[in-house]
């Protein structure tokens, strides 16, 4: 493990440690939070009872069904921004301030189009990951060197072998940004909403397990959430880093 | 832990030292990190700076150059030896009255040539009416006027290396230290600075010592060369030139300038080929 | 086509500005259309929304909710960009602390943040110092990555120039250290204002009585499209308009670079 590494681990343990004391102690209210040692206690009661299993589906379904549809979206229209250099200059100013605005917004008009069920949820996960997803690839293209252009034209590819031999492979490092980028927003709007208003779902749970006073689910889950979260989003940059150095990008 | 002589203390309206910068059994060694040893880059070295004179050091890549520089200017500390600059031993701060020239592009991009130059004087409080005076003088100096209210991003490198070679000499140094500071230039720019670089040595009187790996540049501009061996590196051989000081490029012309730079070749080929061997 | 551009570039950027408008245009007309398909009790029409805007500003109500939220905004906004700024800066300057919180602070800007909001709640109570503290936790982490990262980069060279030139630390960091990240930090706060905008919001959503981000989850709980639609309208015009003028800044600071 390098220095870092070490340090990091120690610094993660000192705060545990830190706050697991000022539990104990009472030097923190214990009602408002609680001791490491039981939150972790309270998750895995809630990976024991297995009541949670049908919620942390649904969200995973609606993450997945966010997340597919907001990859073909972003892809369509990063290639079409790319093929429309006009449409690409007149979205230009719109697209840089997508993310200023609080697209969460929308969130209430989507409860009352669809009904409060998934479909908000999955619209507001879709709003959130594609323009990210759309941006990323754009880069990609634009990021393809003209030699290699050139190469697969002196090659005699025809354009579809062009853009399935060529292009992609070396947009990948970039496509792929953009692909975790949507896994994570997509994630992160799907329990935002499921926080805020919803029926069911993980993000659901952890706001009831609140409101019911119920500490220990509360922080169990809460720490199941940021130990997968952690995982995904660690394996996703790892594997796009390894994906750029391959490449030779930066 | 270096020795802290005591030098005689610095007079300002006496008689200015003779000897401008001091280096006695001067080390500089690299502490090792993790698996890797110890490196020592340099020494041990002796060396006196006559006030006054242009010092030029040539030497292999990696043999510490830019190393020496940086102790002599007070950007890092020696691990053996003394350092003194006009008898005043040299410590964590670079010393008043010392200026530097790097060899990448100093510039600060985001002020423009004016302000660049005007950088150290503002820092140091000086009443902007002298400020004015003494920057326009520089950048005139330099030949930038021109282009006083242009970025350095709109500068070439030979302008941008003006620009810093100005920023530094309107701090008057009394000791100019000149690290490599025509390295990315083109030849011709290279010789044309050099006769900029004599000018502002005669008429400012400052003791220049000048780091380059251009025999020629050497040969051409300084009045003594220090030669020095491969890492860790140590001067192995002092050619005095003996040029009038009223000297420019043209210099080249006399018999005399081969004479000096093949004496610096001989000296310099064999170390270069160890430094060749120790970089694989 | 191209070489029209470089010919006259005024008249290029006067067409897409054109353009940009057009497509504005184009997506108001989609709005109206999809009215049209869903009916104005499911998606009210753009008029509708910019009529009942007009009378909810107009409403006396209004005004405190907005300065709820804009102050609450507004708090977080400085002590993200300040709080970001001092935390970029210590991280960026001292490589190996910066080199053992960053996968953490990565980590943390991945989690959705929405789900520390019941420990904020029981820290801070339900009141504006929660809100705050919602807006703070999206906006400080992408402000204190982006200053990181421009402290790391800033080129060794003119570090030793500052100590060439004899500065102390404190005129090294203002006149040196300072301009030379401020593009990349600037960055960093345009991206803060951006989140901790939607940090605040949402909280409102989630847990207030007051606020804009409270009025939009009332007027879903009491079925009121035309409401929802007309902040929303209010919020998207906001965030749009403080979005160009802070690229806009930021276009300036680059232009030494």
């Amino acid at each position: 493990m390098t220095r870092a590494g070490s340090i990091r681990l120690g610094v993660v343990a000192g705060c545990v440690a830190a706050l697991e004391l000022a539990c104990r102690m009472r030097w923190i209210d214990p009602v408002s939070v609680i001791p490491p040692s039981k939150m972790a206690l309270g998750a895995w009661k809630v990976i024991a009872s297995g009541e949670y299993a049908h919620d942390m589906l649904l969200t995973l379904e609606n993450v997945a069904m966010a997340l597919g549809i907001a990859l073909v979206l972003g892809f369509s229209g990063g290639v079409l921004l790319h093929r429309f250099a006009r449409l690409r200059r007149a979205a230009d100013p719109l697209l840089a301030s997508y993310y200023a605005v609080p697209t969460f917004i929308f969130y209430p008009l989507f409860i009352v189009l669809f009904g409060l069920n998934r479909w908000p949820l999955v619209a507001i996960g879709v709003m959130f990951a594609m323009v990210a997803m759309a941006l990323n690839t754009l880069n990609g293209f634009e990021r393809v060197s003209p030699s290699l252009r050139k190469t697969a034209r002196v090659m005699g590819l025809s354009p579809f072998r062009e853009t399935f031999l060529v292009i992609l492979p070396a947009c990948a490092p970039y496509i792929f940004t953009g692909v975790k980028l949507a896994v994570v927003y997509a994630f992160i709007a799907v329990i935002a909403g499921e926080f805020v208003l919803a029926g069911a779902g993980f993000g659901f749970k952890i706001a009831f397990a609140y409101n019911n006073f119920d500490n220990s689910t509360m922080y169990g889950l809460m720490t199941i959430l940021l130990l997968v979260v952690g995982l995904v989003n660690g394996a996703l940059t790892a594997w796009e880093r390894r994906l750029h150095e391959r490449t030779g990008g930066r | 832990m270096p020795e802290i002589a005591s030098g005689a203390p610095t007079g300002a309206h006496s008689a200015a030292p003779p000897i401008a910068a001091r280096l006695k059994g001067v080390t500089r060694v690299y502490p090792g990190v993790g698996r890797h040893p110890p490196v020592q880059a340099l020494g041990p070295l002796d060396l006196e700076l006559q006030r006054g004179e242009f010092f030029a050091v040539v030497g292999p890549s990696g043999c510490g150059k830019s190393t020496l520089l940086d102790l002599i200017a007070g950007l890092s500390r020696p691990t053996e030896g003394v350092i003194e600059f006009e008898g005043a031993p040299v410590t964590d701060r670079v010393p008043e009255g010392v200026g530097v020239v790097f060899q990448e592009d100093a510039s600060f991009h985001w002020l423009t040539v004016r302000d660049n130059v005007a950088f150290g004087l503002r820092r140091q409080g000086v009443a902007e009416r002298e400020i004015a005076e003494r920057v326009g003088h520089a950048i005139a100096f330099m030949g930038l006027r021109e282009f006083a209210s242009a970025y350095p991003a709109q500068l070439s490198g030979g302008m941008r290396q003006r620009l810093c070679i100005a920023r530094t000499l309107v701090l008057r140094p009394r000791l100019l230290l000149l690290d490599e500071p025509f390295g990315a230039l083109d030849q011709q720019t290279r010789l044309l600075m050099g006769d900029e670089v004599l000018r502002l040595w005669r008429e400012t009187g400052a003791t220049v010592l000048l780091i380059t790996h251009a025999l020629d540049e050497a040969a051409m501009l300084a009045d003594r060369v220090g030669v020095m061996s491969a890492r860790p590196g140590c001067f192995i051989d002092m050619v005095a030139t003996g040029w009038p000081r009223e000297r420019d490029s043209t210099i080249v012309t006399r018999p005399e300038f081969g004479a000096v730079t093949a004496r610096l070749w001989s000296s310099l080929r064999a170390e270069s080929i160890k430094a060749m061997g120790t970089l694989t | 086509m191209s070489t029209d551009r470089m010919r006259a570039p005024y008249a290029a950027a006067w067409r897409d500005r054109l353009d940009t408008a057009l497509l504005v245009a184009a997506l108001f007309a989609l709005w109206q259309l999809l009215h049209l398909f869903v009916g104005g009790d499911a998606l009210p029409s753009p008029m509708a929304a910019a009529r009942r805007l007009q009378r909810l500003v107009a409403d006396a109500d209004f005004g405190a909710n907005a300065f709820e939220t804009g102050r609450a905004f507004g708090y977080a906004l400085l002590i993200s960009w300040l709080g970001g700024l001092g935390l970029g800066v210590l991280l960026g300057a001292h490589r190996l602390a910066g080199e053992v919180f960053e996968p953490m602070l990565v980590t943390l800007y991945a989690i959705p943040k929405i789900t520390l909001y019941p420990v904020i709640l029981l820290l801070f109570g339900l009141g504006v110092s929660a809100k705050i503290a919602f807006g703070v936790l999206h906006g400080i982490i992408p402000v204190l990555l982006f200053t990181m990262t421009a402290v790391r980069n800033i080129h060794p060279v003119h570090i030793k120039s500052a100590r060439a030139l004899r500065l102390g630390p404190t005129d090294t960091a203002l006149h040196v250290l300072l301009p030379a990240t401020l593009p990349e930090v600037f960055s960093g706060f345009r991206v803060g204002f951006a989140l901790t905008l939607l940090g605040t919001l949402i909280g409102e959503m989630f847990a207030s009585q007051r606020g804009i981000g409270y009025m939009l989850v009332h007027a879903m709980q009491n079925n009121e499209p035309e409401i929802i639609v007309a902040l929303a309208l209010l919020l998207v015009a906001f965030a749009t308009i403080a979005s160009a003028m802070l690229l806009a800044v930021d276009r300036r600071l680059r232009h030494a670079a």
